[in-house]
């Protein structure tokens, strides 16, 4: 397969601070990659080396087919990149600010309010074209940004940490149209701190930590790896967490994790329907009513608990130990 | 070359709209200046002894074009700052466009506001009585000098902006340079009634240098030279400082540019 973006051996260096220690990336033509990482873990130093925003210190890297060393420009003319902040320009209307990146791009006056009023009807903004961009809720911000790095129609597309912020009807709303573009032949390279994010469009995942990839591979080739399905119960009481976590203690060959706070207790899973049966059964000898009872498989959560010893998605202050009961957010049955 | 002239049109053309969007941003800008042709007209100039027969208001207009033009400074440096931290200079830098173009768009957009503030404070120095005496042509390049001022210090602002990357720290240090450079010169007083130590300053501060030249091409009174350069040849001394500023300002905001918008 053609391969869009491909990394060797990236590094940089900011004064004392190692920000990339040697990042290798493969990214097939039209498919997403999801960059996933605690905050400075070198995921923006990453996409601001390959958008040619940065010069790394040492590595190679080609985009869309051209060399990161020697092809900067036509690099430029072939991705498009989407910041952490919405740049937009807030004093120019929504359409203004898709005609000025047109213009630049030399489509011409026409051109440009041509492509700028198919962006906007695409990205749902037609009723808010002529509106100022500082009078746009996020999510619409965030909506007319993705619009302008696509002003190019670039085969190549660059986001980083695209939802941060934002609501979660909006961020379904951007999810379907980055969906959309791939679904164009478009190469998507995803940062985000949301485990569910790269989970729902990531075809591949990296996992970088202090600047090294840690991890690789797809979704479910990670969830796997940190282990497979675990048997999750809570209870209502104190007293019932202490006897639940005894009765699954026994059944599993792996150590409980228990969260005081919501009163859950999860074991691994070995023996499969088995293991259900026999829990289901000792809980019911205790007279013990669970609150829910539930399999889950292995949250993308987990993997990055597991592998960076950090909880995802709210950044820790402090290292938590990995293993710890860090919630997951969601909760459910699988 | 054709590509940096079209992006820097596009670019300042951003500006221009931003103006057309809120109209109430040009008032904001006019009526400073506007103030100060009036109460240093008014006000200090019925207590103000000054060389010749224009009495104050036409001793002050030129001091006044050119403190509008140094306080372009602060005008350059906060937008570039904006941009900056909004990240669009990150947007337009990724695009396929001239490098220089980003700065180029916003120093020559901050330059026809200034015109526009210059031509506004021009109408109301004419009013009260202000006039000027050697032609249209000696006129207008008096006002070509203030303007290429304004531009010089539009450039020294995108190197404070792109070197401090904080509007609290650009407004801190503007106020810092830019009152000693406005006060320590012949702008508003003359300096003859000077003391000796003080008048060399302000003979030798290049806003002095062009406040005399504006006076001269305006025709306006300045008093008798001190015997020192820039009091003898003005213009020549306002140009050549200025040609050395943009000289010296230009490739370190360049590079500043390159540098902040590497950052982060």
């Amino acid at each position: 397969m053609e391969t869009a973006i491909s990394a060797e051996g990236l590094r940089k260096r900011y004064g004392d601070h190692q920000a990339l220690n040697g990042i290798d990336l493969e990214v097939p033509a039209g498919s997403i990659l999801g960059v996933l990482g605690p905050n400075g873990a070198g995921k923006t130093t990453t996409v601001r080396i390959l958008t040619t925003l940065l010069t790394p210190d040492e590595g190679r890297a080609t985009v869309a087919g051209f060399d990161l060393a020697t092809q900067q420009k036509q690099i430029r003319a072939n991705v498009g990149l989407t910041g952490q902040y919405a740049a937009v320009d807030e004093r120019l209307t929504g359409r203004e600010n898709l005609q000025l990146i047109g213009t630049l791009l030399r489509l011409g006056r026409r051109g440009a309010r041509a492509r700028a009023d198919e962006l906007l009807e695409k990205f749902d903004l037609t009723a808010a074209a002529g509106r100022m961009a500082k009078t746009y809720s996020g999510g619409m911000r965030r909506r007319l940004d993705l619009a302008a790095s696509l002003v190019a129609a670039p085969p190549v597309l660059f986001l980083d940490e695209p939802t941060t912020g934002l609501d979660l009807t909006s961020r379904l709303a951007l999810w379907g149209m980055i969906k959309e573009q791939v679904h164009n032949g478009v190469t998507v390279l995803l940062t985000t701190q949301y485990l569910e994010e790269a989970d729902q469009l990531a075809d591949s995942i990296v996992v970088i930590d202090k600047g090294l990839v840690i991890a690789d591979g797809t979704p479910d080739e990670l969830k796997r790896k940190v282990g497979g399905e675990r048997l999750e119960v809570t209870v209502a009481t104190d007293a019932d967490l202490a006897a639940a976590t005894r009765v699954l203690a026994e059944l599993s060959s792996g150590e409980p994790t228990v969260d005081q706070e919501t009163r859950t207790v999860s074991v691994p899973m070995g023996g499969g329907v088995s293991t259900i049966a026999a829990a289901a059964l000792g809980l019911e000898r205790l007279g013990i009513e669970p609150q829910d009872f539930a399999v889950r498989r292995s949250s993308l959560d987990d993997v990055f608990l597991a592998l960076t010893g950090q909880p995802g998605a709210a950044p820790a202050t402090e290292p938590t130990p990995a293993g710890d009961p860090a919630q997951p957010k969601e909760m459910q049955a699988a | 070359m054709t590509e940096v002239f079209s992006d820097t049109f596009a670019l300042a053309g951003r500006q221009m709209r931003h103006i057309r969007r809120m109209p109430e941003q040009l008032l904001g800008i006019t009526v400073m200046p506007v103030a100060f042709v009036l109460v240093f007209g008014y006000l200090f100039g019925s207590a103000m002894q000054v060389p010749g027969q224009g009495g104050y208001k036409e001793y002050i207009m030129a001091g006044i074009f050119a403190q509008v033009m140094l306080a372009n400074l602060t005008t350059t440096a906060v937008g570039v700052v904006e941009d900056l931290n909004n990240g669009l200079v990150d947007r337009f830098r990724a695009l396929p466009i001239s490098r220089s173009s980003v700065l180029l768009g916003r120093t020559v957009a901050d330059l026809v506001l200034v015109s526009w503030t210059s031509a506004v404070m021009a109408l109301v120095g004419y009013l009260i009585g202000w006039r000027a005496h050697n032609g249209v042509l000696q006129t207008l390049a008096g006002f070509g000098l203030l303007l290429l001022m304004g531009f010089v210090m539009s450039w020294v602002g995108a190197l404070v902006g792109l070197s401090l990357r904080s509007p609290e720290a650009v407004s801190a240090l503007a106020g810092v340079v830019m009152m000693p450079l406005a006060f320590l010169s012949n702008a508003f007083v003359p300096p003859q009634g000077l003391p000796g130590w003080m008048r060399v300053i302000v003979e030798w501060n290049p806003v002095s240098a062009v406040v005399s030249a504006a006076r001269d091409l305006f025709g306006n009174e300045r008093g008798e030279s001190s015997g020192a350069f820039p009091s003898e040849h003005p213009v020549l001394a306002a140009v050549l400082v200025l040609a050395a500023l943009l000289a010296v300002v230009i490739p370190l905001a360049g590079r500043a540019y390159q540098r902040a918008a590497a950052k982060r």
